[in-house]
């Protein structure tokens, strides 16, 4: 398998961590999902950093983000699928 | 680790360390200075001075004495010289380190003086340090390693690689009969309900659940502004792409693997007393603080995750770093010891990860020298729970 861009914790996950280095807008990224290990593809819009983390489908402000399958928070803005998710439009549910 | 003989120095109280250090070991803050002359002086001890010591009282004070004692106790320590202000806090410290069996000898500063209290304290150092000098290696089961963790500077890459690699050692280690610690009470915010279904009973569920929600209610709302998340996740881990501090928990808890169940939820320093197995201890997420207590408990080797590159190391005990993030070894390859970011490619498994942490601990324990050790980090922080008198 080539090496991938993105890699998704969990099947349930609606986000997925960026971990290649300098990866701009438009590519179109090697996704592979580690549970289950089965790969998809996805067209990022944003240049994300590594270790940053890009919504897998159309997500709106509410939403709750999942990622290891579990609950890591609510969406505070509309987010587009392929679109970086972080401090801007996602939120803790704590504290 | 199966083919490696693994080697240390077993102590008068049958545990085994994995280090030789004569600490010199300041009871307070008043008596680092003295502590750092007797170590200038005599070449093959340590002083670790610290920032407390004075006027604390209640549960403050037992944390203080534990973690005292506790680092003088810890097996990777041969002989200890401990020099406080005053004869009778330095006394409980000297009693404390002697029931090991160890060597151990106090001085105080009043009625002395720096000068005298240096002379006679260099002059047992040296003692000490000789006596040391001849104890030899021994092989050693691996069932007598205590290995601790607690991540540092973690981002999305310590969740996929780093602290799986801990956790697939944790499972292959302790059905060995090694002892093992997790912590960092904050950090568990938003998994605690995974957390709490790892005890190994209905009785240690609770009591580890009343340890976290006391944290949330008497240290964090007692004290916060408006958002913890301006310190949890910290501005490094956010640099590095983790968002809130559900993510983040679910990131740290890979580190305890899938297989075993924590017998105990400990103290703040508190010696594990449950048998071999994974142990819970309350403890802060700032790693300094954190691998301190945890040596204090008598773990010999420390595991550290870290992302972003927490540089951390600690006086007495190895701090094995280990990174899955491509770009922290290509920019601070010093600090690591153990590159899992394979992980991220998908050239390596988990459990290959968990191997290569292993190998690496045995070769640590048999004497290579961490990168933290090697870089000189001597972290040792007093945990601290409120203000003194």
């Amino acid at each position: 398998m080539s090496i991938p861009q993105l890699l998704v914790h969990n099947p349930e996950d609606n986000v997925g961590v960026v971990v290649v280095e300098d990866l701009k807008a438009g590519t179109d990224m090697l996704c592979v999902i580690t549970k289950t290990n089965t790969a998809f593809h996805l067209t990022v819009n944003d240049d994300v950093p590594i270790g940053h983390k890009v919504a897998l489908r159309d997500l709106k402000a509410g939403d709750t983000a999942i990622k290891y399958g579990e609950d890591i928070g609510k969406m505070v803005a509309d987010t587009r699928k392929g679109s970086h998710v972080h401090t801007q439009n996602l939120k803790t549910k704590r504290w | 680790m199966n083919e490696m003989t693994l080697t240390g120095w077993r102590r008068e109280n049958n545990r085994v360390g994995v280090r030789n250090h004569v600490l010199i070991l300041p009871l307070d803050d008043l008596s680092n200075a003295a502590c750092e002359a007797v170590a200038n002086n005599i070449k093959g001890t340590m002083a670790i001075p610290h920032a407390y010591g004075r006027l604390q009282f209640g549960e403050d004070l037992e944390v203080h004495f534990r973690t005292l004692i506790g680092t003088g106790s810890n097996p990777n320590v041969a002989a200890v010289i401990v020099i406080g202000i005053e004869p009778s806090w330095t006394g409980r410290v000297v009693d404390g380190i002697r029931k090991t069996g160890k060597p151990v000898e106090g001085f105080w500063i009043e009625q002395h003086g720096d000068i005298n209290t240096i002379a006679s304290a260099s002059r047992k150092a040296k003692e000490f340090v000789q006596w040391a000098s001849e104890l030899k290696r021994e092989p050693v089961p691996v069932s007598d390693l205590w290995i601790s963790t607690k991540c540092g500077e973690s981002d999305t890459t310590t969740g996929l690689a780093s602290c799986p690699a801990v956790g697939n050692m944790y499972d292959k280690l302790i059905p060995h009969g090694i002892y093992g610690v997790f912590g960092e009470t904050s950090e568990i915010t938003g998994g605690e309900h995974l957390a709490r279904k790892r005890a190994i009973s209905p009785e240690i569920e609770e009591k580890w659940y009343k340890m976290w929600k006391a944290y949330q209610e008497d240290v964090i709302e007692a004290h916060k502004t408006d958002d913890l998340s301006d310190s949890q996740p910290t501005k490094g881990n956010i640099l590095g792409g983790l968002t809130t501090i559900e993510e983040k928990a679910l990131g740290n808890l890979e580190k305890i693997g899938h297989n075993s169940k924590f017998l105990d939820a400990l103290q703040p320093a508190e010696a594990p007393a449950r048998g071999p197995g994974l142990y819970y201890m309350d403890t802060s997420s700032a790693a300094a603080e954190c691998v301190t207590l945890m040596a204090a408990a008598g773990y010999v080797i420390h595991t550290f995750p870290t992302g972003q590159g927490n540089v951390i190391g600690n006086p007495i005990v190895p701090v094995i770093k280990i990174t899955g993030n491509p770009r922290t070894v290509r920019t601070m390859p010093e600090h690591i010891d153990v590159d899992v970011s394979g992980v991220l490619r998908r050239e390596m498994t988990i459990d290959q990860a968990g191997d290569a942490l292993i190998d690496n601990i045995g070769r640590t324990a048999n004497g290579r020298l961490t990168a933290a050790e090697a870089l000189g980090h001597r972290e040792f922080s007093m945990t601290k729970l409120y203000r003194s008198a």
